[in-house]
Protein backbone atom coordinates (compact mmCIF):
# COMPACT_ATOMS: atom_id res chain seq x y z
CA UNK A 1 0.00 0.00 0.00
CA UNK A 2 1.35 3.24 -0.82
CA UNK A 3 1.97 5.37 2.35
CA UNK A 4 -0.09 8.51 2.37
CA UNK A 5 1.36 11.95 3.76
CA UNK A 6 1.17 12.77 6.93
CA UNK A 7 -2.24 14.48 8.04
CA UNK A 8 -1.03 18.05 10.08
CA UNK A 9 -4.43 17.37 11.86
CA UNK A 10 -3.73 13.56 12.68
CA UNK A 11 -0.72 14.43 14.21
CA UNK A 12 -1.40 18.01 15.68
CA UNK A 13 -4.30 16.14 17.74
CA UNK A 14 -2.56 12.89 18.27
CA UNK A 15 0.69 15.20 19.80
CA UNK A 16 -2.10 17.32 22.02
CA UNK A 17 -3.94 14.01 23.74
CA UNK A 18 -1.17 11.96 24.30
CA UNK A 19 0.46 13.97 27.37
CA UNK A 20 -2.89 13.90 28.79
CA UNK A 21 -3.67 10.38 28.66
CA UNK A 22 -0.01 9.65 29.87
CA UNK A 23 -1.14 12.03 32.70
CA UNK A 24 -4.33 10.75 33.39
CA UNK A 25 -2.55 7.10 33.39
CA UNK A 26 -0.38 8.40 35.93
CA UNK A 27 -3.83 9.33 38.11
CA UNK A 28 -4.69 5.96 37.86
CA UNK A 29 -1.52 3.95 38.92
CA UNK A 30 -1.03 6.29 42.04
CA UNK A 31 -4.69 6.78 42.77
CA UNK A 32 -5.11 2.59 43.06
CA UNK A 33 -5.14 3.21 46.69
CA UNK A 34 -8.26 5.46 47.30
CA UNK A 35 -10.14 4.65 43.86
CA UNK A 36 -10.84 1.73 41.02
CA UNK A 37 -7.45 1.36 39.16
CA UNK A 38 -3.73 0.28 39.79
CA UNK A 39 -0.65 -0.95 37.89
CA UNK A 40 -2.72 -2.98 34.87
CA UNK A 41 -4.94 -0.80 33.94
CA UNK A 42 -2.30 2.62 34.01
CA UNK A 43 0.38 0.67 32.81
CA UNK A 44 -1.99 0.08 29.98
CA UNK A 45 -3.32 3.47 29.52
CA UNK A 46 0.73 4.53 29.62
CA UNK A 47 1.17 2.09 26.71
CA UNK A 48 -1.73 3.54 24.82
CA UNK A 49 -0.57 6.99 24.82
CA UNK A 50 2.69 5.70 23.28
CA UNK A 51 1.26 3.70 20.39
CA UNK A 52 -1.32 6.45 19.69
CA UNK A 53 2.36 8.64 19.11
CA UNK A 54 3.73 5.94 17.01
CA UNK A 55 0.14 5.29 14.93
CA UNK A 56 0.27 8.86 14.07
CA UNK A 57 3.87 10.11 13.37
CA UNK A 58 5.45 6.92 12.00
CA UNK A 59 8.01 4.67 13.39
CA UNK A 60 11.22 6.61 12.93
CA UNK A 61 9.91 9.91 14.77
CA UNK A 62 8.63 7.88 17.63
CA UNK A 63 11.70 6.10 18.18
CA UNK A 64 13.12 9.85 20.04
CA UNK A 65 10.28 9.19 22.35
CA UNK A 66 10.34 5.84 23.12
CA UNK A 67 12.95 3.67 21.49
CA UNK A 68 12.24 -0.52 20.34
CA UNK A 69 15.13 -1.68 21.89
CA UNK A 70 13.85 -0.04 25.68
CA UNK A 71 10.72 -2.60 25.87
CA UNK A 72 12.33 -5.75 26.50
CA UNK A 73 14.79 -4.06 28.91
CA UNK A 74 12.12 -2.07 31.06
CA UNK A 75 9.84 -5.07 31.05
CA UNK A 76 12.03 -7.05 32.92
CA UNK A 77 13.02 -4.58 35.18
CA UNK A 78 9.32 -4.10 35.83
CA UNK A 79 9.14 -7.69 37.36
CA UNK A 80 12.63 -7.22 38.69
CA UNK A 81 10.99 -4.04 40.65
CA UNK A 82 7.92 -6.41 41.72
CA UNK A 83 10.24 -9.47 42.67
CA UNK A 84 12.80 -6.92 44.92
CA UNK A 85 10.02 -5.75 46.92
CA UNK A 86 9.50 -9.24 48.02
CA UNK A 87 13.10 -9.41 48.17
CA UNK A 88 14.10 -6.30 50.53
CA UNK A 89 10.89 -8.09 52.82
CA UNK A 90 12.98 -11.46 52.87
CA UNK A 91 16.03 -9.67 53.74
CA UNK A 92 14.38 -7.76 56.90
CA UNK A 93 13.40 -10.64 58.14
CA UNK A 94 9.33 -10.99 56.76
CA UNK A 95 8.06 -13.89 54.48
CA UNK A 96 8.53 -13.18 50.97
CA UNK A 97 6.59 -10.41 49.57
CA UNK A 98 5.62 -9.48 53.34
CA UNK A 99 6.07 -5.40 52.71
CA UNK A 100 5.23 -4.91 56.53
CA UNK A 101 9.14 -5.82 57.40
CA UNK A 102 10.40 -3.35 55.04
CA UNK A 103 11.28 0.01 57.04
CA UNK A 104 9.77 2.76 54.49
CA UNK A 105 8.17 4.52 57.77
CA UNK A 106 7.29 4.02 61.64
CA UNK A 107 3.81 1.67 61.73
CA UNK A 108 3.53 -1.19 59.56
CA UNK A 109 -0.01 -0.62 58.13
CA UNK A 110 1.91 2.73 56.55
CA UNK A 111 4.98 0.19 55.57
CA UNK A 112 2.32 -1.72 53.96
CA UNK A 113 0.86 1.06 52.21
CA UNK A 114 3.95 2.02 50.63
CA UNK A 115 4.99 -1.73 49.64
CA UNK A 116 1.86 -2.34 47.46
CA UNK A 117 2.31 1.57 45.72
CA UNK A 118 6.17 -0.35 44.83
CA UNK A 119 5.04 -3.11 43.40
CA UNK A 120 1.66 -0.94 41.45
CA UNK A 121 4.71 0.94 40.02
CA UNK A 122 6.27 -2.52 38.88
CA UNK A 123 3.46 -3.95 37.52
CA UNK A 124 2.45 -0.50 35.36
CA UNK A 125 6.26 -0.41 33.36
CA UNK A 126 5.93 -4.26 33.15
CA UNK A 127 2.75 -3.82 31.30
CA UNK A 128 3.55 -0.30 29.34
CA UNK A 129 6.84 -2.15 28.42
CA UNK A 130 5.35 -5.16 27.50
CA UNK A 131 2.29 -3.42 25.01
CA UNK A 132 4.67 -1.25 23.26
CA UNK A 133 7.27 -4.04 22.40
CA UNK A 134 3.99 -6.50 21.23
CA UNK A 135 3.02 -3.54 18.77
CA UNK A 136 6.56 -2.84 18.07
CA UNK A 137 7.20 -6.21 16.71
CA UNK A 138 3.95 -6.78 15.00
CA UNK A 139 4.83 -3.59 12.86
CA UNK A 140 8.37 -4.95 12.80
CA UNK A 141 7.47 -7.48 9.71
CA UNK A 142 5.21 -5.11 7.44
CA UNK A 143 7.02 -3.62 4.06
CA UNK A 144 6.07 -0.07 5.27
CA UNK A 145 8.72 0.04 8.37
CA UNK B 1 -15.41 -37.92 13.57
CA UNK B 2 -17.04 -34.34 13.62
CA UNK B 3 -20.08 -35.87 14.80
CA UNK B 4 -18.09 -37.25 18.29
CA UNK B 5 -16.72 -34.08 18.74
CA UNK B 6 -20.27 -31.96 18.51
CA UNK B 7 -21.32 -34.46 20.76
CA UNK B 8 -18.42 -33.99 23.14
CA UNK B 9 -19.08 -30.62 23.15
CA UNK B 10 -22.89 -30.28 23.15
CA UNK B 11 -22.86 -32.72 26.50
CA UNK B 12 -19.89 -30.56 28.05
CA UNK B 13 -21.80 -27.41 28.04
CA UNK B 14 -25.03 -29.44 29.14
CA UNK B 15 -22.99 -30.30 32.13
CA UNK B 16 -21.72 -26.59 33.00
CA UNK B 17 -24.98 -25.15 32.35
CA UNK B 18 -26.65 -27.86 34.52
CA UNK B 19 -23.66 -27.14 37.54
CA UNK B 20 -24.15 -23.57 36.87
CA UNK B 21 -27.66 -24.10 38.25
CA UNK B 22 -27.23 -24.93 41.48
CA UNK B 23 -25.11 -22.13 42.23
CA UNK B 24 -26.21 -19.15 44.74
CA UNK B 25 -27.57 -15.76 43.62
CA UNK B 26 -25.06 -12.78 43.29
CA UNK B 27 -24.94 -11.39 46.58
CA UNK B 28 -27.18 -13.83 47.93
CA UNK B 29 -26.20 -13.45 51.87
CA UNK B 30 -26.89 -16.38 53.13
CA UNK B 31 -25.32 -18.46 51.07
CA UNK B 32 -22.30 -20.10 52.34
CA UNK B 33 -19.64 -18.41 50.52
CA UNK B 34 -21.16 -14.99 51.85
CA UNK B 35 -21.67 -15.81 55.38
CA UNK B 36 -19.31 -14.49 57.78
CA UNK B 37 -18.62 -17.87 59.27
CA UNK B 38 -18.07 -20.95 57.35
CA UNK B 39 -19.34 -24.49 57.92
CA UNK B 40 -16.91 -25.35 60.27
CA UNK B 41 -17.17 -22.29 62.18
CA UNK B 42 -14.30 -20.64 61.01
CA UNK B 43 -13.74 -16.83 59.54
CA UNK B 44 -14.28 -17.00 55.81
CA UNK B 45 -12.02 -15.30 53.52
CA UNK B 46 -13.91 -12.56 52.34
CA UNK B 47 -15.27 -11.62 56.02
CA UNK B 48 -11.86 -11.62 56.97
CA UNK B 49 -10.95 -8.92 54.27
CA UNK B 50 -13.64 -6.54 54.81
CA UNK B 51 -12.89 -6.60 58.39
CA UNK B 52 -8.94 -5.51 57.87
CA UNK B 53 -8.43 -4.38 54.77
CA UNK B 54 -8.25 -0.53 55.75
CA UNK B 55 -6.56 -1.83 59.45
CA UNK B 56 -3.72 -4.00 58.35
CA UNK B 57 -2.48 -1.82 54.74
CA UNK B 58 -3.90 1.68 55.67
CA UNK B 59 -5.39 1.78 52.15
CA UNK B 60 -8.87 2.89 51.19
CA UNK B 61 -9.23 0.12 48.33
CA UNK B 62 -10.07 -2.95 49.17
CA UNK B 63 -9.28 -4.34 46.04
CA UNK B 64 -6.02 -2.76 46.01
CA UNK B 65 -4.94 -4.77 49.44
CA UNK B 66 -6.34 -8.27 48.22
CA UNK B 67 -4.50 -7.74 44.29
CA UNK B 68 -1.43 -6.97 45.77
CA UNK B 69 -1.01 -7.81 49.26
CA UNK B 70 -2.87 -10.91 50.85
CA UNK B 71 -2.63 -12.34 46.88
CA UNK B 72 0.83 -10.95 46.50
CA UNK B 73 2.14 -14.05 44.65
CA UNK B 74 -0.74 -14.59 41.89
CA UNK B 75 -0.14 -11.05 40.79
CA UNK B 76 3.44 -12.28 40.78
CA UNK B 77 2.58 -14.74 38.50
CA UNK B 78 -0.21 -12.81 36.85
CA UNK B 79 3.35 -10.14 35.91
CA UNK B 80 4.92 -13.01 34.71
CA UNK B 81 2.81 -14.22 32.38
CA UNK B 82 2.09 -10.67 30.96
CA UNK B 83 6.24 -10.71 30.09
CA UNK B 84 6.51 -14.01 29.14
CA UNK B 85 3.75 -13.55 26.59
CA UNK B 86 5.61 -10.39 25.20
CA UNK B 87 9.06 -12.28 24.91
CA UNK B 88 7.02 -14.98 22.87
CA UNK B 89 6.03 -12.54 20.71
CA UNK B 90 9.52 -10.81 20.52
CA UNK B 91 10.98 -14.13 19.61
CA UNK B 92 8.35 -15.43 16.85
CA UNK B 93 7.92 -11.89 14.86
CA UNK B 94 10.52 -9.82 15.17
CA UNK B 95 12.14 -10.64 11.56
CA UNK B 96 15.02 -8.05 10.85
CA UNK B 97 16.31 -8.02 7.64
CA UNK B 98 19.71 -7.93 6.03
CA UNK B 99 21.40 -5.15 3.88
CA UNK B 100 20.83 -7.59 0.87
CA UNK B 101 16.63 -7.32 1.75
CA UNK B 102 17.04 -10.99 2.76
CA UNK B 103 14.93 -11.86 5.83
CA UNK B 104 17.20 -12.99 8.80
CA UNK B 105 15.61 -14.23 12.61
Amino acid sequence: MERKKDNPIVSLVSRTVSPFIMLFALYVIFHGHYSPGGGFQGGTMLAAAFILIRLSLGMETSQLQFKSSWATPLGSAGVLIYFGTGLVALLFGGNFLDYGFIPFTGTVAENRSIGILCIEIGVAIAVMAIMVSIYDDLLKGSPDD
Amino acid sequence: MKIVNYLIMIIFSALMIYASLSLPDRGDAYAVLNKEKSLAQTQNAASYYIHNAKKDAETENMVTVILADYRGYDTLGEETVILTAGLICFLLLRIEKNKNGKKKR
